[in-house]
């Protein structure tokens, strides 16, 4: 079992289920949102709305059903948040089933036990369902066949399903017929499931065809439903008074004298917050959004800050280097033996530090929830990606059991990890509750939304190589702190190191890599002073978005030390072995291990001209990793070509080109749409955004100092996925993992100055430049 | 009273003067196409046309439309065939989708403007829209795109929305 089917056993066990009662029961589908079929350009959501198919529907297992008018619907219990998710898990199902797409809808379920783990991040959507799925149409597909043939009155074995229809090759009857008239009901245990044959890739018609994302039609017309857009008969609106630190502030005193000179202005609420989510929060109600907003400004409230209220980056920087440079502390991750000897006996060690700064979601639709107790049951309207995660924090604030808790499903305008934390559903549910139950909107403004946003935790890193005589790396170390967000908000879940220590796998992944290192220890160190100051959070590809500033720069400066060409040397170690074998990979997740790896980055070099001139101050920087996690590698090589300005310092990136190897593509327009954002966000980490710790909070309140990239700074992109019938990988993030070092490596190639802090901005460079002497 | 056209339809409503037209289209009005993103005037979520040209909504009082007419993105086409919008759905351009709306406003003021816009004039009208997804490299062809439709429908081609 891998890593993270792993995490979904525990967490339903945790539940009180097993895997034996997932995918299975039959059940009448709960109300939902869906998207009417592909074709349709205005295509209707109403929200909510009851069974989306007409009993009498064959269900094959709650995944599924076929309406007796041919209709297929598939319901899917991931947040859309622009990965077009939704289409590509449809198409896994109407790919085994030999489904008529064009007749393939999808519907995105409210939460229930009966769905098990509902967790959207870390791209591991398409490789978590792709076996249930495919089962699932095999299932439908094979009950399908029995009952077409028996209408048709020929063996079974002599028809086959293509299409949408069942044929012997001389007559034919359609699925929604079949429905109609034979009334399947069969349904399948999960062992049965296992056991049916599934198609070979040969036969694929559905899976890696180009298809019209499902969710895009309404996003063209303003009919898409967001969270923000919720609306409840009697709600009144409400937005937080934020404050000063993320934790231990308390409320002294409040005065709304002012706030009730505000037309609309309702009363203000002190938060009492039994799971310390959002402790001294005081939420101002009004009858209309505006109205909360001014009131909000208007009111007074007094605090005691927390003990974090004058803390900076620095600190916070300081404090992982202090860790670091402890020998004890951490958990290993690898800690092979021997590596002592060989630093010891090393012909020659090079240790470098990297630290990378702050980054915030800014996701575009501010958090929000609707909050009411309807019928006993607590309705949470929101758009979120790990309900199962905060469904129980949700009922322990409201004081009830979660199974009087429900989250309402409602597209995502924007996830990036944020909405993995659902902490901004607590305080919509704390001021209902403070009003007897009736619904309240709380929105939060972009300054509120930035204060409590959970950050990309700065961080610090230190890498050291041991090198023989003939200057190959025969040791290695990795030693990275940063706050560690999987154990602020999912502790259980955390991975145990090789020392049997827990450690937060999604704050160190990236720097377990497949390299031939020799001997390896990596460290992983959870920054105290980061987790008392803010909540660190996950954002697009967490620690992978960082720990290959340090590695892969890394490598690229000791090639350069050593005179060896930055992509040979790395080629010369991406060659399979390594301390256990481990770089030989293990199918299905990872079969052909490194030299996969070796073989995108041979195709890029090949793409981008590696090693060919370019003018002035312009040059190639190369960087590879293996996307997030060594459990699920997306095998991913980058270059970029960049030129630097020596006057103003200013980086302009001219082009990208990235090369990966996911596995099968299931949706190449999807897949190809998430690695142009990745790779324009790890370009936006590189060059653009970054934010700081000043007295204990971001900085940034807004976009008038928080600069993401825009238009005009979009560079020229060529990507290219490796035809591949493997597993299908990740691709929500890899595409952001190569760009900031490969900018770095090529910064220095471009200029000669080596820059170890990301972002890269102006000033730095120009710094360096005048160290050097060459400005 | 502040009385306007919303999207060719007769609007008057009873709020504070200052009320951001944003938050009057969405909550008053009931059209939630046109999104909060900022606040400030900086992301371009908001936008709608106000006498035709594109307008951040977020930071233009209520008060500031009495008389004059306002198109969001539900009236910019009766059936969500403008040209822009076609094309938007052709390139597949929208992720997580949020902006796109204000996206859709802001092009169409930009092709009323520069019906044959150069890259340079595309990043210059376009780079105050915020995508966060970084939709950016589709926005640009679905605006070429959009715009070579549009050439052709005026030469007596085919196409005949927007």
């Amino acid at each position: 079992m891998g890593k993270l089917e792993r995490i979904a056993a525990q967490q339903d066990r945790a539940a009180g289920r097993g895997l034996s009662r997932r995918g299975f029961l039959s059940a009448a589908v709960g109300s939902a949102f869906l998207f009417g079929f592909a074709r349709e350009g205005r295509a209707a959501q109403v929200y909510p709305l009851g069974s989306p198919l007409p009993p009498p529907a064959f269900e094959p297992n709650i995944w599924c059903s076929v309406a007796p008018d041919g209709t297929i619907n598939v319901n899917i219990i991931r947040a859309e948040m622009g990965q077009h998710i939704g289409t590509a898990l449809a198409q896994i199902i109407a790919d085994e089933m030999e489904a008529d797409w064009d007749k393939v809808k999808i519907t995105y379920v409210d939460t229930d036990p009966k769905w098990g783990l509902m967790i959207t991040g870390a791209s591991w959507s398409v490789w978590l369902t792709w076996d249930l799925f495919r089962q699932t149409g095999a299932a439908a597909r094979t009950v399908l066949v029995e009952e077409g043939a028996r209408l048709l009155g020929v063996p079974a074995a002599h028809c086959h399903a293509r299409k949408g229809i069942v044929t012997d090759g001389t007559r034919s009857i359609s699925f929604g017929d079949i429905v109609a008239k034979a009334r399947p009901a069969r349904s399948f245990t999960p062992e049965q499931l296992k056991a049916l044959p599934l198609k070979p890739a040969s036969e694929r018609r559905v899976i890696g065809k180009q298809v019209k994302s499902l969710d895009i039609p309404p996003k063209t017309t303003g009919a898409a439903i967001y969270g923000i857009d919720a609306k409840i008969d009697g709600m009144v609106y409400g937005r937080p008074k934020m404050p000063p630190t993320r934790y231990g502030s308390k409320v002294i005193s409040v005065d709304d004298t002012e706030a009730k000179k505000v037309r609309g202005y309702i009363r203000y609420i002190v938060l009492d917050d039994p799971s310390d989510t959002v402790p001294g929060w005081v939420v101002v109600l009004a009858s209309s959004y505006p109205a909360a907003i001014k009131a909000t400004d208007l009111l007074k409230v007094e605090w005691t800050p927390g003990k974090t209220a004058h803390v900076t980056e620095k600190d916070i920087l300081d404090r992982g280097r202090e860790q670091i440079a402890h020998r004890d502390g951490g958990t290993m991750i690898f800690d092979d033996k021997g590596v002592d000897d060989v630093f010891k006996g090393a012909h020659r060690v090079v240790e470098k530090e990297y630290t990378c700064a702050s980054v915030m979601h800014y996701q575009l639709e501010p958090m929000n929830a609707v909050a009411q107790l309807k019928d006993g049951i607590w309705e949470i309207h929101c758009g979120n990606q790990w309900q199962t995660l905060f469904l129980p924090v949700i009922a322990k604030a409201l004081g009830e059991p979660e199974s009087k808790v429900k989250m309402m499903s409602y597209l995502l305008g924007g996830g990036f990890g944020r909405r993995l934390n659902g902490d901004y559903a607590v305080p919509a549910a704390l001021a209902s509750k403070a009003i007897g139950g009736k619904p309240v909107k709380l929105i939060l403004t972009r300054s509120d939304d930035m204060m409590f946003d959970s950050i990309r935790s700065p961080s610090v890193q230190v890498v050291r190589a041991a090198l023989n005589e003939q200057n190959a790396i025969v040791g290695f170390q990795h030693h990275a702190s940063a706050g560690w967000p999987t154990e602020v908000m999912a502790a259980a879940f955390m991975e145990k190191g090789v020392d049997g220590k827990p450690y937060d796998q999604f704050a160190i992944a990236g720097a377990d890599s497949w390299y031939d290192f020799g001997p390896m220890r990596v460290r992983a160190l959870s920054n105290d002073l980061a987790k008392e100051t803010f909540r660190p959070g996950w954002l697009r590809s967490v620690s992978a978005g960082w720990t290959p500033w340090a590695q892969e720069c890394f490598i690229d400066e000791v090639a350069h030390e050593i005179g060896k060409d930055p992509v040979a040397f790395r080629l010369e170690m991406l060659n399979g072995n390594g301390p256990e074998g481990r770089n030989k990979g293990k199918a299905p997740d990872s079969a052909g291990g490194a030299l996969r790896q070796a073989a995108v980055l041979k195709r890029v070099a090949e793409k981008a001209g590696w090693g060919k001139p370019l003018p002035k101050d312009t040059a190639l920087g190369v960087a590879t990793t293996f996307g997030q996690e060594r459990a699920m590698p997306t095998w991913t090589a980058g270059i970029v070509r960049v030129h630097v300005d020596r006057k103003t310092g200013v980086v302009t990136c001219e082009k990208i080109w990235l090369v990966l190897d996911a596995g099968t593509i299931v949706d190449p327009d999807g897949a190809l749409a998430q690695t142009e954002g990745g790779a324009l966000w790890g370009l936006s980490m590189a060059l653009c955004e970054s934010s700081e710790i000043v007295d204990g909070t971001c900085k940034d309140r807004n976009l008038d100092t928080y600069t993401p990239l825009r238009m005009p700074d979009v560079p020229e992109m060529d990507i290219e996925f490796v035809e591949s019938t493997e597993k299908p990988m990740g691709l929500g993030e890899p595409g952001v993992t190569t760009i900031g070092a490969a900018i770095g490596n090529a910064v220095f190639d471009a200029v000669g100055i080596r820059l170890r802090h990301m972002p890269i901005r102006p000033a730095d460079v120009l710094a360096a430049l005048k160290e050097k002497g060459d400005a | 009273m502040i009385k306007f056209k919303l999207n060719g339809r007769d609007v008057s409503l009873d709020v504070p003067e200052d009320t951001p037209l944003l938050w009057a289209i969405r909550d008053d009005l009931g059209l939630t196409g046109t999104k909060f993103g900022c606040g400030v005037g900086q992301c371009g979520a908001c936008t709608v046309h106000v006498g035709g040209r594109a307008t951040r909504s977020c930071i233009t009082p209520v008060s500031a439309v009495e008389g004059a007419d306002v198109v969001t993105i539900e009236g910019l086409d009766p059936n969500g065939e403008h040209v822009l919008q076609v094309a938007w759905r052709d390139i597949q351009v929208p992720q997580c989708g949020y902006c796109q709306s204000g996206q859709i406003m802001q092009a169409a003021s930009l092709l009323k403007d520069y019906p044959d816009p150069t890259d340079e004039d595309i990043d210059g009208v376009m780079g105050g829209s915020l995508c966060r997804c970084m939709t950016y490299i589709r926005i640009r062809k679905a605006i070429k795109q959009a715009a070579a439709a549009m050439k052709s429908a005026e030469n007596g081609g085919e196409h005949s929305h927007g």
